[in-house]
């Protein structure tokens, strides 16, 4: 919880990891994989406040003390959700796995929801993971990455036949959320890996899903937001968004804030901090300190309340996630209802 | 290209040519371009660089194959050789350029066509984002959608912007003489109906805006891949963007 100004945020971070990147985990022979990948993630923290800034060693592999303190002693966070990702080409025992991540919120009852993943190329070994890390870890939710290496393939898509074998268990399994996670790579490389039209047909044909997509389909921003105003299941993941532009950019941030709330609407955007990447704290007081700069560029982009932020930074992810919100913490009900699908419509009046 | 430029000059302002067909910026003013020489008998050598090892290996490819047909159309390059450096492909795409063998080729049993149709898309999404550019100005001085869709281009005052509107519409086979609708649809060619005109603008500006927000990410990422400068030249070239004011966002 984060309180300023007598306004009480409840937070969830939507979006963190407690990965191991160091080399005593990465495969022989795909070292330069496993090292260009945590440099890339290294360089994205650079984008965050210098005092911030961690050393390569310790972003390759950070502790259980790191993470507690960062994310809920000084983060404001209430409750954290991980998102797996595996990269098991590159990292012995995977970047960050649902296993991993799941023993250590099993320390700390309440504070953790353990997403899991899974990727059509596993068949049915993997859908049988799956059952099983539904049934383990209680998991609603999961992540996919349709950029990951696999014997030889660079990727998947969301529109591929095996996928809609995974969506349908999703569905009879009871997992709600998914979040898609757009990467470089895809079959065959000539198309556009971070395009996010397959994302928009699964949301069609699964409606009873959320589709979270991860930093708001960047860098696809604008196919993400057009996109999304149609599907009133399809959410926009801040991650990247926040931790990436806030601070370096606070202009273009504006402008993205501002498109995403005239497209997506802020019932339907959601905080996370892509810890260990950014630490939240700077993250969720730097966002409710935030507002449009006063310029005339940014007259007609939606107002930001405090209300908006409480939606944003925990509201409708709790909502998601069927987190329960202490009462004081819950909005007014003038204030609207978070993650209400119905707010995505206004390409009508635009 | 005048004589007077000496030979690395004339290589720079060939890669001026050569965009980043994402961001729609030359590849020098990104500061992806680190070093270019050309010997006395004619032997040019490029060596680029992108903000992370895993920037998407179409976009790369691209890049590196546009640079190679710029600088080795130059009179007196007899070799050319394109070197991108601390890139998971590198060596697939250094060696397909070289070879001239064609994405597909290159990344054999990975590729199914050429990026043609990759490229065409990205350049509609620069149409997009010049038209925003163009445009903007005018809607804040008070010209109605309307009125901007029964505009032509020769109505419009010169500037950059619309010369870069110009040239995208141009890569595509579209209508840029002077009499050509400023607004048009970038897939079809056609003009936007009156009912779609807000709707159209709006799309421009949120095409602009993405395209901004993933320039300032890449910059970010580039700095903190490679703090220390570059050459003398190639950096002056590289401030035009990193140095960029985003209160001006380079209009």
């Amino acid at each position: 919880m984060y309180e300023k100004d007598g306004e009480k945020y409840f937070v969830v971070d939507s979006h963190m990891h407690y990965w191991n990147a160091a080399p005593d985990n990465w495969v022989p022979g795909a070292e330069q994989y496993a090292k260009g990948w945590i440099e890339c993630f290294h360089a994205y923290q650079g984008l965050g406040p210098a005092e911030t800034h961690w050393p390569l060693d310790k972003f390759q592999k950070y502790s259980e003390e790191d993470l507690m303190r960062d994310v809920f002693d000084d983060g404001h966070v209430d409750v954290a959700i991980f998102q797996p990702t595996y990269l098991t080409e590159w990292y012995k025992e995977g970047f960050n796995t649902t296993e991993r991540n799941a023993a250590l919120g099993e320390g700390h009852p309440g504070r953790f929801i353990a997403n899991t993943r899974w990727d059509p190329r596993d068949g049915d070994a993997g859908l049988d993971t799956l059952r099983r890390n539904v049934e383990r870890y209680g998991s609603v939710g999961c992540k996919l990455y349709t950029a990951e290496w696999r014997d030889g393939s660079r990727g998947w898509t969301l529109r591929d036949p095996a996928a809609y074998r995974y969506f349908e268990a999703c569905q009879e399994l009871g997992i709600r959320n998914i979040h898609v996670h757009k990467g470089p790579t895809i079959w065959p490389l000539d198309k556009d890996a971070f395009d996010v039209s397959d994302v928009d047909h699964a949301a069609t044909d699964f409606p009873a899903l959320n589709f979270i997509v991860e930093h708001v389909g960047l860098p696809r921003i604008e196919d993400f937001c057009f996109m999304a105003t149609q599907e009133p299941n399809v959410y926009a993941g801040l991650a990247v968004v926040i931790g990436g532009l806030m601070h370096a950019r606070p202009r273009f941030f504006a402008k993205v804030m501002g498109e995403l709330l005239f497209w997506v609407g802020e019932d339907k955007m959601i905080f996370g901090s892509d810890y260990a990447i950014w630490e939240p704290k700077w993250q969720v007081e730097g966002f409710v300190d935030w507002d449009y700069p006063p310029s005339e560029e940014y007259a007609d982009y939606p107002r930001v309340t405090a209300a908006t932020k409480k939606k944003i930074l925990g509201l409708n992810a709790a909502r998601l996630y069927n987190i329960d919100v202490p009462a004081e913490l819950r909005l007014a009900p003038a204030e609207g209802v978070p993650a209400a699908r119905e707010d995505a419509q206004l390409v009508d009046q635009a | 290209m005048t004589t007077a430029l000496s030979g690395t000059d004339r290589i720079i302002a060939a890669l001026d040519t050569v965009r980043d067909p994402e961001l729609d910026e030359p590849i020098t003013s990104l500061g992806f371009v680190t070093s270019c020489t050309v010997s006395g008998d004619g032997a040019a050598t490029v060596r680029l660089r992108l903000p992370t090892y895993f920037c998407a290996p179409n976009f790369a490819y691209l890049m590196v194959a546009d640079a190679y047909d710029a600088v080795s159309a130059l009179d007196g390059v007899r070799t050319t050789e394109i070197v991108l450096e601390d890139h998971f492909a590198a060596a697939a795409i250094n060696d397909g350029v070289a070879a001239q063998a064609g994405f597909v080729r290159s990344f054999r049993g990975e590729a199914v066509v050429e990026l043609d149709q990759l490229r065409r898309d990205f350049l509609r999404k620069a149409v997009l984002a010049s038209t925003n550019v163009v445009c903007q100005p005018l809607l804040t001085a008070g010209v109605t959608p309307a009125a901007l869709n029964d505009m032509t281009l020769g109505e419009v005052a010169a500037s950059p912007a619309l010369q870069r509107l110009r040239r995208r519409r141009a890569d595509l086979g579209l209508d840029i003489g002077d009499d050509a609708p400023l607004l048009i649809d970038p897939t079809t060619g056609g003009r936007v109906a009156v009912a779609d005109v807000a709707l159209h603008l709006r799309k421009a500006r949120t095409t602009k805006v993405g395209i901004d927000a993933n320039t300032s990410i890449c910059q970010g990422m580039l700095q903190h891949r490679y703090p220390d400068s570059i050459d003398g030249r190639l950096a002056a070239r590289a401030a035009t963007v990193t140095n960029r004011d985003d209160t001006e966002e380079a209009r």
